[in-house]
């Protein structure tokens, strides 16, 4: 008896996780999956509707702004974040003598939540005393800048707040990367007469692939699940201007009572993250094995 | 005093270094602006501008942040929010992380049939949209007795925590020679014994890692907080929400700015402390993923 425990420690030790990842997770994706199927509204019910909720869902004007909204969010999210990481990475890469204190001020809005950055952006882009205000107070009268209650402005507000917040996450993960190119590669390079742009365009861009592909599917992960960031620095609006699904997914789940409605939105936004990552996995396990 | 020469390098580190300053400043900019704004009475918010330093510094703002603000319909300022997400983080992340040891520890070292699936399996709840999980798990809280208290909120942190930290335990104890596990094997230590002896002593940098990692995700949570919270149990973060969101009498900016600083210092000390166990944490969770 004794001997059966002790050989089977690892398994007794896993199995509180086991169960509760089975039921948590995949028992839970299942039921909402469910749920998406039915004509719930306030309260979970189980009359199966077919597609119902999916037609409804995708007839919804505002699940379209939702959508439409989260694909410019993404794009140009993780373009601007993308350039903007990987210059200051190149830049901070040349033997920078504050680098430690450069860095480090990169990098501190990492630690904060998306509500507080809403909350100061909020106040940063205020169409009355905000940057309008500053602008004018330095001399650049007429200057307007009113993005925050613009319809269609207000979406870009959003993606400001989202690279100054993790675009020096993405610097640090190309300064990781350019930290491990190996110094003979580029010494070459040298000897064989390369500028520097061709250096870092022939020699190691190519090098930074990895860094790439891992830095687009985090950000578009924090893309895809923010949520936090438009209640803080919009709520949405005006109207439902800036909603993303997360944000669609919550309001008609939690109040409107549409709950049926809202596991479906929840269920696309789990095909969509799917779509990302499967490809990802699939290729990281396939560079692993060769 | 060396000649400062105009040659081409100079004016290209020159260039480098201006781009990176202005760049600092840029990333400080919003910090630098809630602070002096929380400095500033309304007056001089109207009359001023963003950048303008405060004339007359006042610490009203944070008084009134910290304990008589209205959050919606009471009015005890931020203080009781931030003690509620202190009573969350602090059990969430303790038992997260120990659960995450012994898990990455089994995954790692004691591997068995199945043990890779299973770790593929958990690492897809990294990934997840929480989305998909947010109904059942109201459902599940309700069915506990656990809807709307701060033991509902800890548990649901730990269930969603574990698949992080079993992650970075995981993917640190790999790198431990297997070899001492096999000789301590030989001279007749266990599971528990080996851990205890060979592998706690190693670990210091991953439970930095993974308790700072854990700190921030809970402390800055907010989907969770809103969802499972009820009136006098949600977390800092909703509480913050509520307070910018909720207008009695004039919108006094300087307050919402010293709210939002009050519930970020956390997790800023946090990172001017162990700044690089911190980055360790975020390339670790997402690099190696």
């Amino acid at each position: 008896m004794l001997n059966f425990l002790e050989k089977n420690l690892p398994k007794i030790v896993l199995a509180p996780t086991t169960i509760v990842m089975v039921i948590c997770m995949y028992g839970f994706i299942v039921w909402t999956g469910l749920l998406s199927l039915t004509k719930s509204r306030m309260m979970p019910q189980w009359d199966f509707v077919g597609l119902d909720q999916y037609r409804r869902l995708f007839a919804n004007p505002r699940w379209d702004v939702a959508v439409d909204n989260l694909f410019i969010f993404l794009i140009l999210f993780i373009v601007i974040a993308l350039v903007l990481g990987l210059l200051l990475a190149i830049f901070l890469d040349q033997k920078i003598r504050v680098e430690g204190a450069i860095r480090t001020i990169y990098l501190y809005p990492m630690a904060i939540s998306f509500i507080v950055t809403g909350t100061a952006w909020k106040w940063i882009l205020n169409p009355g005393l905000g940057i309008e205000k500053l602008m004018n107070d330095w001399g650049f009268v007429g200057f307007e800048f009113r993005w925050l209650v613009e319809q269609d402005m207000a979406i870009y507000t959003i993606v400001i707040a989202a690279v100054w917040q993790s675009s020096g996450f993405v610097m640090a993960l190309f300064l990781a990367g350019l930290r491990g190119v190996d110094e003979n590669l580029t010494k070459a390079a040298r000897i064989d007469g390369a500028s520097t742009i061709q250096l870092y365009w022939h020699v190691i861009l190519p090098l930074m692939r990895p860094v790439f592909f891992s830095a687009i599917v985090i950000l578009t992960h924090i893309a895809i699940k923010s949520f936090d960031l438009v209640q803080a620095l919009t709520g949405g609006g005006p109207g439902y201007a800036s909603d993303l699904p997360a944000n669609f997914m919550y309001t008609f789940t939690f109040n409107r009572a549409q709950i049926g409605l809202g596991a479906s939105s929840a269920m696309i936004m789990l095909f969509g993250v799917l779509a990302i990552l499967i490809p990802y996995l699939y290729s990281e396990l396939r560079e692993k094995k060769s | 005093m060396n000649s400062f020469k105009l040659t081409k390098y100079n004016i290209g580190r020159t260039f480098i270094y201006l781009i990176l300053i202005f760049f600092a400043f840029i990333y400080l900019a919003p910090l630098y602006v809630m602070f002096t704004t929380s400095l500033k009475d309304i007056e001089e918010i109207r009359s001023g501008n963003l950048m303008a330093l405060p004339i007359d510094p006042t610490f009203y703002a944070w008084k009134k942040a910290w304990s008589s603000a209205c959050t919606g319909s009471d009015c005890n300022g931020l203080a009781p929010y931030f003690w509620n997400s202190v009573r969350i983080v602090f059990p969430a992340v303790i038992i997260s992380t120990i659960v995450g040891a012994f898990n990455g520890y089994s995954l790692a070292k004691w591997k068995f049939k199945g043990s890779e699936f299973l770790f593929g399996a958990l690492l897809f709840g990294c990934f997840i949209p929480f989305q998909v999980i947010l109904l059942p798990m109201a459902k599940l809280l309700g069915m506990l007795g656990l809807a709307n208290t701060v033991t509902g909120l800890v548990l649901v942190h730990v269930i969603y925590g574990v698949a992080f930290t079993t992650l970075f335990f995981r993917n640190y104890y790999v790198g431990i020679p297997t070899e001492l596990v096999r000789a301590a094997k030989l001279d007749g230590a266990g599971f528990f014994a080996i851990f205890r002896h060979i592998f706690i002593p190693l670990s210091t940098p991953i439970f930095v890692v993974t308790i700072i990692w854990q700190f921030t995700q809970i402390w800055n949570d907010f989907l969770f907080g809103v969802v499972y919270s009820g009136s006098g149990t949600q977390p800092i973060t909703v509480a913050l929400n509520n307070l910018v969101n909720t207008s009695v009498g004039g919108k006094e900016y300087n307050v919402d700015m010293a709210a939002a600083i009050i519930a970020a210092l956390p997790t800023l000390a946090v990172y001017v402390i162990a700044g690089k166990y911190f980055v360790r944490g975020l390339t670790a969770g997402a690099v190696k993923g």
